[in-house]
This record gives C-alpha cells, structure tokens and sequence, in this order.
C-alpha cells in the first residue's frame, strides 16, 4: 500500500462525511439539553427524518422540499414529546425512550411502500475545484449543502450560547428554571422552542443518511447513531466544540478500522469494531475531566420537570 | 311470491355458508417466521417475496417479522402452530432447535427450516440455497475484469456460509487471473448501509476496483458507482441503484420451492426432505449480465452458468489449497456437502484470518 497525500486527504474525507448525522443530531440535542430537557428520542426522531425525507424526494422529487420536510417531521414529532413532558409534565427518560420506539416503528409502517427504490443524486457545491490542490480539494470541495452546514453548526451552536441574548435565556432556564422564570422568561416556551429545535435538526440528520449519505431507505437505517449523538452530547460535557472532535473521531476510527482490516493488521476484528466507541469515550473524558467546568456546563435542572405555572 | 324470493333467498345463504365452511376447511395455511422486517431489501425481503408467490399461488399465508432466535420464537411457532397453520416456514438459522422442540409437541403441523441441518421428527425439513454457485460466476467476472488485481469483499459474520462465499469467489477469479487478491473487511453486520458505505470505501481506497459484498444493503453498490468502479448486487437485482456499477447480482429465489412445498402439504404428499438448490433448480438465480461484460466473458460466463445448473461443472474442484498449502480437496474430486456446509478455512489466495 501506497501512503501518499492523497490518500490520507481521501480518508479523511470519509471521516468527515461519516461523523456529519452525529453532529447535527447532537448539536440539536445539546440546545435541546441545556434548556434542561433529556430527550432519549433522537435516534426516533433521525428515523422519522430519514423516512420523510426520502418519502417526500420519492414522491415530489424536490430535494428542497425532501429536506425541509424531513425537519419539519422532526418538529413535529418532537411536538408530541414537548407536549407530554412540558404541558403534561411526564417523565423525560420515559417519554424520550417512547419515542424512539414510536419513530422506529411508525418510520417502518411509511417506508413498506420505499423499500427497494433508489434514491435521486444529490447536487453538490464546488465541484470543479475538487482536483484543483492536493489533498486540500477532496476535503474542502465537493460537498452537500448539508456537510458545509454540519460544520458550521457547532461553532454557531457555540457563539448562539455564550455571546447572544437568546443563548444566554437557554441556559438560564437550563440551569435555574425557577430563576428565569421569576425574571419573567417564559420557561415552558423556550423549552418547547429548544425541543423542537433540537427535533429538526434530528430530521436533517436523518435524511443526510438517507438522502446523501446512502440514498435509500431500509428499516432500522439509522443503526444506533441517535444513541451516539446522545452519548456524544453528554461525554463532550454540553461544548459543541468537542462534539466536533468526538464525532471526528468516532467516524474516524469506524473507517480507519476497515483500513487495518484490509491492510491485514493482525488484530481480531472484533476489537476494531468495539475501538471507535471505547478510544471516543476516553478521549472525551480526559479532555472534559475539569470539575469545575463540567459543573458550570452541565444543565443543572437536566431532565427535571417545571412545575411552575405562568 | 316473497315467500318464494325469501325461501331461495335463505336457502342460497345457506348454500353458500356451507360452501365457503368447506373450501375454508380444505385450505391450507402457510405461516412464515422472519429474523429481520420485510423491509430490509435483503435476506427477509427476499423470503417475502417468495410468500407473496404463495399467496399468489392461492393459498393463505401469515408472517411474523422480527423475531429473535431465542425464546420468543419458540412462543411465536407455538403459537402459529396452535393458530391453525398447516406449514411453518422458519427463515434463519438460529431457529433450528426452537423448530425442532415445537414441532416434537405439534406433529400434525408441518416444519420448514431454512439453513439448517437438523431433522429430529418426521414433520421437520430443511432447506438451503447454493448461493456459492452464484459467487463462482461473480468470480469469474471479477478475475476476468479487474485491472488493479485488488478485489473488494464486504464480509459479514464469521459462518460457513459467508467463509465458503469468499472460497467460491477466490477460487473463481484465480483461474481466470491468478495475479488476484481478495481483501476481506468484516462489518459485523447484515445491514446497516453507513456502515456497509465505510467499508467499501476503505476498499476503495486501498485500490481495488471491484466489490462483492456479502452484507445485504444497496449502499455498496451506490458508493461503487460514485466511485466510477463495479460492483455485484446481493440477494436481489440491484441493477436499479448503480446501474453502471453493478455488472449483476446473485438473486435469492424462494418463491417456487415454497409454492411447491405448500402445494405438497395441500395434496397431501409433504414428505420429510433435506434440499439444497442451487441455479440448476432456479433457487438461485443470475441477474441479466451488464453491458460492461466483454463479450468473450459474457460467452464464458453464460456457458458456466449452464455447467453449473447441469453438475458439469462444480464450485469447489480439486485440487483446492488452504492459506497454509495444505490440500482441502484433491485433484479431479469436489468437495462434499459435509466439508462445505461447515467450511471455516479460507482457501489459498484469500488475505488475512477469520476472524475468531
């Protein structure tokens, strides 16, 4: 095997097209999480979006509409689970993992009539300029809207909760709901507008995967990443920024391990295939292990219910 | 005058009622147990399907999807056979033991087991697919057109069926081009397109320019044919979603043994049998050959698949190596059904090991 430039610039190309679903899921479940609200439904929600999205390119064969309507089914069934846990006030784990059951099988029941077709070649930007400088163009050039959008999210994501007003309100009702609502926020509807935030950035994840990714739909087709994306959220301690790395590096051990594999590095496969969730775990407790600021960016109310009545 | 319209009225009810109770009674009901949801394009998919021509056929059937091999099916087939059902397909491995103790406590039910090998009571049967004839064609397209001489092969488990796959193929791309390698990459998965993605690409980048696959979703074609190369599709056509990367498939065909075992139970000639099919019965059937194909390969090909339909030709003939250089199957000789129903050595040109 030839290790060149290109090569590694190709790789790390995969990488970062494979870790895109994760970031979106969780950027959106971090917002949904530091307004104090555990929503254990992302991988339901990424499966509705991979559904509605491929249902609606399928049957419009706008791939405009097939992406904002996949966010939009996102918003709505997050609508269900806003509802139950902030105006009925059930429990969030429980609600959350509802949810996911509900979007499993009820994406299942949409998608028995599109099993077996493919899916439509989605445009991407720059095309031209791919083989203009090696290594640099296949990482920089050449990509989905979606892939530019997912990494650009988390530094948003990041600058909307520390630097603006908005972010700041978040956060407040995140950490003290009492609090915030005593200073006159509405505490119930900025946690709806976070949940539903959060929802449509679960449907984008999932029509990447089903309109971008692997242009298809098959039952089950998110394969676990929501619970990633969830786990992702928490061992990045709620900083966007290492959700970036940790999804780097969960996409990339899951490529670099087929790579061993077909090098023919003597290590039993089935190690590999644990690495990427045990090295992605580690990496991101050792960079988080500050006490103090896993206190300050841990949501203090997480998963608690607000009572209190406007 | 009413008397007489109410009287034949009744009278025809009742004829009807008697008739409908009859043919009710005389129609046999098929029930069949699925490991995975009939949508997952692949193995399940494909065993619809093949209930589909049953019912097309005439026949009532029912399926459970998504039963896990453990407990739950035996509950599930207990509860099928309790439920009226004549004949029971089980379409996975793991359901071996769980059909053979139900079916000690429900002898009049009959039992259908797919991949597996034991018969303990009169009412089991068993059934497989030579899939490996489909492979030794695939083989001899992929020695025949590579030009890097680096094959892709995405693996799922560890199983003789998946291990006597890479065999079949190996063996079939050396005679044609003995310069070839197989890189082999496990998924540890039937079904999971990103995953399977990751993989092809990987196989992709380290050079090779055409991918067999032995996991059952269509993401490795697609990546093919963004990546300008060729593929082979898995269990069904695949042609659809990369029509210029996929040269054919190896397509899984169910449909008429499970027309013909239901018919057998409805005549009442079910007999307990072991079958293993493979093109020469049409269990295992060749997708239309792309137009990439040269002709000479397309003329080699088409002559091998009817060699092999016919037993002239046979996937595993001597002399066969293993990676050490031991002899597996001497010159002139074919492996048995009992050496490749429990194939768990690579032969020689295959890199790499199986993983434990």
């Amino acid at each position: 095997m030839i290790i060149d430039i290109n090569f590694v610039g190709l790789i790390i190309t995969s990488i970062m097209a494979s870790s895109v679903p994760l970031i979106l899921a969780s950027c959106g479940e971090l917002i949904t999480e530091r307004s104090g609200v555990l929503n254990l439904g992302v991988e339901g929600m990424m499966i509705i979006g991979a559904i509605s999205g491929f249902a609606l390119m399928t049957a419009t064969g706008s791939l405009v509409i097939a992406v904002f309507g996949a966010m939009l089914a996102g918003v709505l069934i997050s609508t269900i689970f806003a509802f139950l846990t902030q105006t009925l006030i059930t429990n969030h784990v429980a609600t959350g993992l509802a949810l996911t059951i509900f979007g499993i099988g009820i994406s299942a029941m949409i998608g028995k009539n599109f099993v077996g077709i493919p899916g439509k070649e989605f445009p991407v930007l720059f095309e031209s300029l791919k083989d203009a400088i090696p290594f640099l163009s296949p990482i920089l050039f050449g990509h989905s809207i979606v892939f530019y959008f997912a990494f650009a999210l988390p530094f948003i994501t990041s600058y909307f909760l520390k630097k603006t007003k908005i972010g700041l309100i978040v956060r407040a009702v995140g950490d003290s709901p009492d609090s915030a609502s005593n200073q006159g926020i509405n505490v119930r509807l900025v946690r709806y507008l976070c949940i539903l935030y959060g929802g449509a950035m679960c449907g984008l994840a999932g029509a990447y995967l089903s309109m971008i990714y692997t242009p298809q739909w098959i039952e089950n087709m998110t394969g676990g990443r929501g619970w990633i994306a969830l786990a992702l959220v928490v061992f990045s301690t709620w900083n966007p920024i290492k959700i970036l790395i940790g999804a780097m590096i969960f996409g990339g051990l899951t490529i670099i391990q087929f790579h061993m594999q077909a090098i023919g590095v003597r290590i039993p496969v089935q190690f590999l295939t644990a690495l990427p969730y045990i090295v992605t775990i580690i990496v991101l407790v050792v960079i988080s292990r500050d006490s103090r600021k896993i206190r300050l960016s841990t949501p203090s109310s997480l998963g608690k219910s607000f009572y209190k009545d406007n | 005058m009413h008397k007489i319209f109410i009287r034949s009225f009744v009278s025809s009810l009742v004829f009807l009622f008697t008739f409908t109770v009859a043919a009710v009674a005389k129609d046999v009901k098929a029930a069949f147990v699925y490991i995975g949801p009939t949508g997952d394009h692949g193995w399940t998919y494909q065993h619809d399907v093949g209930r589909k021509a049953v019912e097309a056929a005439g026949y009532k059937t029912t399926y459970v999807e998504g039963v896990p091999e453990s407990a739950d099916a035996e509950r599930v087939l207990r509860q099928l056979a309790n439920s009226g059902h004549d004949v029971i397909f089980t379409t996975s491995f793991g359901y071996m033991n769980p059909t053979n103790k139900v079916a000690k406590e429900f002898p009049n039910v009959k039992f259908e087991h797919a991949t597996g090998y034991k018969r303990e009571h009169a009412n089991v049967s068993t059934y497989a697919a030579r899939f490996y004839e489909g492979r030794t064609i695939l083989g001899t397209i992929a020695g025949s057109m590579t030009k890097s001489n680096v094959i892709g092969y995405v693996a799922s488990f560890p199983i003789p069926e998946v291990i006597r796959g890479i065999n079949s193929f190996t063996l079939a791309a050396q005679k044609v081009n003995p310069n070839i390698k197989t890189k082999i990459v496990w998924a540890f998965t039937w079904y999971d397109p990103g995953k399977e993605a990751e993989a092809a690409k990987a196989l992709i980048d380290q050079g090779a320019d055409i991918i067999a696959q032995h996991t059952d979703s269509t993401a490795i074609v697609q990546i093919a044919e963004k990546a300008g190369i060729f593929a082979f599709g898995q269990a069904s056509d695949m042609d659809k979603f990369a029509p210029k990367a996929v040269l054919t498939s190896v397509e899984n065909n169910w449909g008429p043994y499970y027309v013909d075992r239901v018919k057998a139970v409805a005549n009442g000639t079910w007999n307990q049998k072991d079958t293993w099919h493979g093109i020469g019965d049409g269990m295992v059937v060749i997708s239309d050959l792309d137009s990439a194909i040269p002709a000479d390969v397309r003329a080699k090909v088409n002559q091998l698949e009817k060699d092999l339909a016919s037993g002239k030709v046979h996937s595993f003939t001597g002399p066969i190596y293993d990676q050490k250089g031991n002899l597996m199957v001497a010159e002139g000789k074919t492996a048995d059904d009992g050496m490749l129903a429990g194939m768990m050595t690579y032969v020689k040109g295959v890199e790499g090991d199986i993983p434990k």
